[in-house]
């Protein structure tokens, strides 16, 4: 497949001609590399709050970022309009960052071969607006009757699609039409006159609407957020202090992303910031595990054909039975390590400059029953759902919040338990994993990174998981 | 009329005359500098600049947004179509529409500054240079950087509206900020500190700055673990802005006619220590919170949200207050899509006089939390619990760095139990507070 043919032709014209020029000025003061990254990105959302369709919204935004890197340097700009005037000077500004004669920009363009990893004949947004309003409304009825506790519901369905071109000065070019789908839902419940409590649910990925039909309806999702609510109206206070804890299937792999996964991102590693700096072959975790980064899987969140520097992405291996393998690479760590791309370079948008980020990091399956993982469990929790988390990657300490647990006594489920943070250290935590589940799961696809206040779509997995000793931050002694 | 005045005031009338009730439009223009330094080279630099539209439209008791990059007359057309089409899906809402009263503070807020404007690329990079050096020359443990930046933005905000309200304000900003990385006997922390100013001479200098930042990052350094306890806390400004930020979660009018927050239905009730006073103030001249007008067009004012511990006032936009039955504090906030939310002016706590030397030596043994990662704060039930860092504090004095811990307690108790309030109150960003002492949270740790 080549431009001609591709959005961006079509709609604004653009061929491999004005590319080369266009990459050619931005190296015309020298560097090594340069990227173009066009953009155009049509959003769209809905939703019902207090039974009533409240807001609807749609937009695009448009533009071109022009990177170009000099050592470890990079200049960056960009350009909201693409009249080549504007983008020659986009160039221009981001080759001041180079001092020298010239470099020679490859001529000619070799397509990358990419993946297919999101085929779909209609676009989420493509579909009309009734069959969006129904999802929400769908979910709004669902979780009022779940239960006649349940007060407040809020849903939301938002798609978007991205259309990027990305042209690389090695004579790399790429394309790719990126869909994504969301649900979202929030449910407040409470007892006669008592305190209320929420609960929060969603789910997608890069699918079209027809997913929230066929696969995972508003009902999955709003009945999920309503029982949450319920079963907090009975929660007690969670425990403080260190003990064992065990990690439900799917969404809590979210400990994968703060405990190892942030801190492998090889920008911290190269300039050796990270406390998993210069330990490739060591161990820092228990043989038990193996993690993996994976773009590759067929319509998830945190999926990609070609990653943000047009490199396909890759089935990547961070950990293999405890021992540290890699580093999530992108173009310009790559350079300066020596090393190859791993299809880790990711950014927000067109306005920012790329970094090496997660896209659906998962640990591999074990051989433990879940239940006989509680089983085991004289006394600790066991936590199934959590909002978010966050990591100091210098430090390696990392917390991630639990919003539904449940206290483990005596190897069984006893009471809910109130929100609470769980904090370790990254080398140090998944050493004291004990036993892993066969019941491996990827999250639902609702999870947000943000690295340097740039927001990208991400996915994660666990299977069952048990740890010998964590610090809970509850407030019961 | 300017030309970003034009393309609102255009859009709005082409949103009435193709059939909405009312409209009003937002636009932003902002140009954007940032320079990275590690390691004393250049490590990147960006220069740019970017524009966008946001209309929402009301026919009727419907109403539809939309937005847009594109400002040409093919653009808006299609923004301005795109909204009333959406209008048609929504449901009528007795509570929506445009606010009762518009206006703008007339006075000078001091908002903009050229001499930002005027500051060339080579003095910025240069500052963020000596910034990193004067941390990277504070300490021989110092040896290493995630480096420091020198950002700056101009920006200019739009607002019209179906009712003749038409604003416009420009805006600058600066900052200047650095990361050192600390290492000591197998031990790394890195820290940071940050000037920000919306005037140029509002910044403080780069050796101040990295100097500060590289004291941050020692202090740090090989930290214990400690017994789980309880024991009182204190947030130095910089959490206790955190921790702020987390109330205003919670006076949010949006939150509180949905019953979603633990402080709806408590207004004229005593919520918090007699000690604290909480104030949004929207009108303070040359602040990040400061605007002549909210995103809806209602004037800027100051609203005591909390007086000596009494829950005076919510903070509403015009939807949240019709649904309270109140009216409006200035309060709406909006990017360019969808429809306005609630934000913060200046929100603040008024300052004590204890010095945080002072409050520190009142503390036997507590927690000096400089650092809060990965808080969840539950603005429904109060509930809090977050991961901290800081300092052991033994006998009223700063004894040794504690790390990989957690704090808990509830908001609720957490406002009732603040004990002092410290005099360090400054503005660096739309949410402040002075430095807090807490008579009693859980500490978990080993």
């Amino acid at each position: 497949m080549g431009l001609a043919g591709s959005f961006f032709a079509d709609r604004f014209g653009i061929f491999e001609r004005d590319l080369q020029r266009y990459l050619n000025e931005a190296m015309s003061a020298g560097g090594e590399y340069a990227d173009l990254y066009f953009e155009f990105l049509s959003t769209a959302s809905i939703s019902v709050d207090e039974g009533i369709i409240k807001s609807a919204t749609e937009g695009v935004t448009l533009g071109v970022g022009v990177r170009v890197i000099a050592g470890e340097r990079t200049g960056y700009a960009y350009s909201d309009d693409l009249s080549p005037e504007r983008i020659l000077k986009a160039a221009r500004v981001a080759a001041l960052i180079a001092r020298g004669p010239a470099s020679v920009v490859k001529s000619g363009f070799e397509d990358a071969r990419p993946h297919n990893l999101y085929p779909m004949l209609r676009a989420p947004h493509e579909m009309g607006l009734a069959e969006r309003v129904d999802l929400v409304r769908r979910a709004d009825h669902s979780a009022r009757a779940y239960d006649p506790r349940v007060f407040q519901v809020q849903a939301t369905y938002a798609d978007s699609l991205r259309h990027v071109l990305i042209a690389t000065s090695e004579g790399r070019l790429s394309f790719d039409r990126q869909p994504m789908a969301r649900m979202s839902v929030t449910a407040l419940a409470r007892r006669d006159g008592g305190a209320p409590q929420s609960g929060h649910s969603g789910g997608g990925g890069r699918v079209a609407l027809d997913f929230f039909l066929n696969q995972k309806t508003p009902e999955h999702f709003a009945r999920e957020a309503a029982r949450q609510a319920i079963v907090q109206l009975d929660a007690v206070e969670a425990p403080a202090g260190e003990m064992t804890v065990v990690l439900g299937p799917g969404w809590p792999g979210i400990l994968l992303h703060e405990a190892v996964g942030h801190g492998l991102e090889a920008d911290f590693n190269r300039k050796g910031v990270s406390a998993f700096s210069g330990r490739v072959g060591q161990q820092v975790a228990s043989p038990l595990c193996t993690v993996i980064d994976d773009g590759t899987i067929g319509n998830r969140r945190g999926s990609l054909n070609v990653d943000d520097e047009g490199m396909p992405t890759q089935h990547n291996v961070l950990i293999e039975k405890g021992i540290l393998r890699g580093y999530l690479q992108d173009q310009l760590s790559s350079r300066l390590m020596h090393s190859q791309s791993t299809g880790s370079g990711r950014r927000e948008s067109y306005q920012q400059i790329p970094m090496p980020r997660m896209t659906n990091t998962f640990m591999l399956a074990g051989e433990s029953d879940p239940e006989e993982i509680i089983r085991s469990v004289p006394k600790g929790i066991y936590c199934t759902t959590f909002g978010g988390g966050q990591v100091d990657i210098t430090s390696g300490n990392f917390v991630f919040a639990a919003s539904e647990s449940y206290l483990i006594e005596d190897g069984k489920l006893t009471r809910p338990l109130r929100g609470a943070t769980l904090v370790g250290n990254g080398p140090e935590a998944l050493k004291y994993v004990s036993m892993v589940g066969c019941d491996l799961e990827l999250d639902e696809g609702i999870g947000v990174c943000s690295k340097e206040g740039q927001h990208v779509p991400v996915g994660v997995g666990i299977p069952t998981l048990k740890i010998d000793k964590m610090t809970v931050g509850g407030t019961a002694p | 009329m300017s030309e970003l005045e034009q393309i609102a005031s255009d859009a709005v009338k082409l949103a009435t005359s193709r059939g909405a009730t009312d409209a009003e439009c937002t636009l932003s223009e902002g140009e954007e500098f940032s320079a990275g330094v590690r390691m004393r080279e250049i490590e990147n630099l960006t220069q740019a600049g970017s524009r966008g539209a946001g209309i929402r439209v009301l026919v009727g008791k419907c109403s539809g947004s939309s937005y847009t990059s594109d400002l040409s007359r093919a653009g808006i057309e299609s923004m301005v179509r795109s909204a009333l089409e959406l209008a048609k899906i929504t449901t009528e809402d007795p509570f929506a529409g445009m606010p009762e009263e518009f206006g703008k503070v007339e006075t000078d807020l001091r908002l903009y500054d050229g001499a930002i404007a005027q500051m060339e690329s080579e003095w910025k990079i240069a500052q963020a240079r000596e910034a990193e050096q004067a941390a990277l020359a504070a300490d021989p443990r110092i040896q290493n950087s995630e480096g420091a930046g020198f950002t700056s933005y101009l920006g200019t905000r739009v607002l019209a509206n179906s009712r003749g309200f038409l604003g416009s304000y420009r805006t600058s900003s600066c900052g200047l900020s650095v990361t050192p990385v600390a290492k000591s006997n197998g031990s790394m922390e890195r820290d940071y500190w940050y000037s920000s100013a919306r005037a140029a001479r509002g910044l403080e200098s780069a050796e101040s700055v990295g100097k500060r930042a590289a004291e941050r990052a020692l202090r740090r350094l090989n930290p214990r673990k400690i017994a789980t306890q309880k024991a009182p806390v204190i947030f130095e400004p910089r959490t206790a802005r955190a921790l702020l930020g987390d109330v205003f979660g919670a006076v949010n009018g949006s939150a509180i006619y949905r019953q979603a927050s633990f402080l709806a239905g408590k207004l004229g009730e005593r919520v918090a220590s007699g000690l604290l006073t909480v104030i949004d103030d929207a009108t303070m001249p040359g602040l990040f919170g400061t605007s002549p007008f909210d995103d809806e067009g209602v004037v800027s004012r100051r609203t005591t949200v909390i007086e000596r511990g009494v829950l005076k006032n919510y903070l509403l936009n015009t939807y949240s207050a019709r649904k309270l039955g109140m009216k409006s504090t200035g309060n709406a906030s909006r990017g360019l899509s969808g429809n306005a939310g609630v934000g913060p002016g200046n929100f603040y706590i008024e300052k004590g006089f204890l010095a945080p030397e002072k409050m520190i030596g009142e503390v036997r043994a507590g927690l000096y939390v400089t650092e809060l990662i990965g808080t969840a704060a539950n603005a429904v039930t109060g509930d809090y619990s977050s991961g901290a860092a800081g300092l052991w504090i033994d006998g009223g004095e700063l004894a040794y760095p504690v790390s990989e811990i957690t704090i808990a307690g509830n908001l609720k108790r957490m406002l009732m139990d603040v004990v002092e309030i410290g005099a360090d109150l400054d503005f660096r960003g739309s949410i402040a507070a002075p430095s807090l002492l807490i008579r009693e949270m859980t500490i978990s740790g080993h």
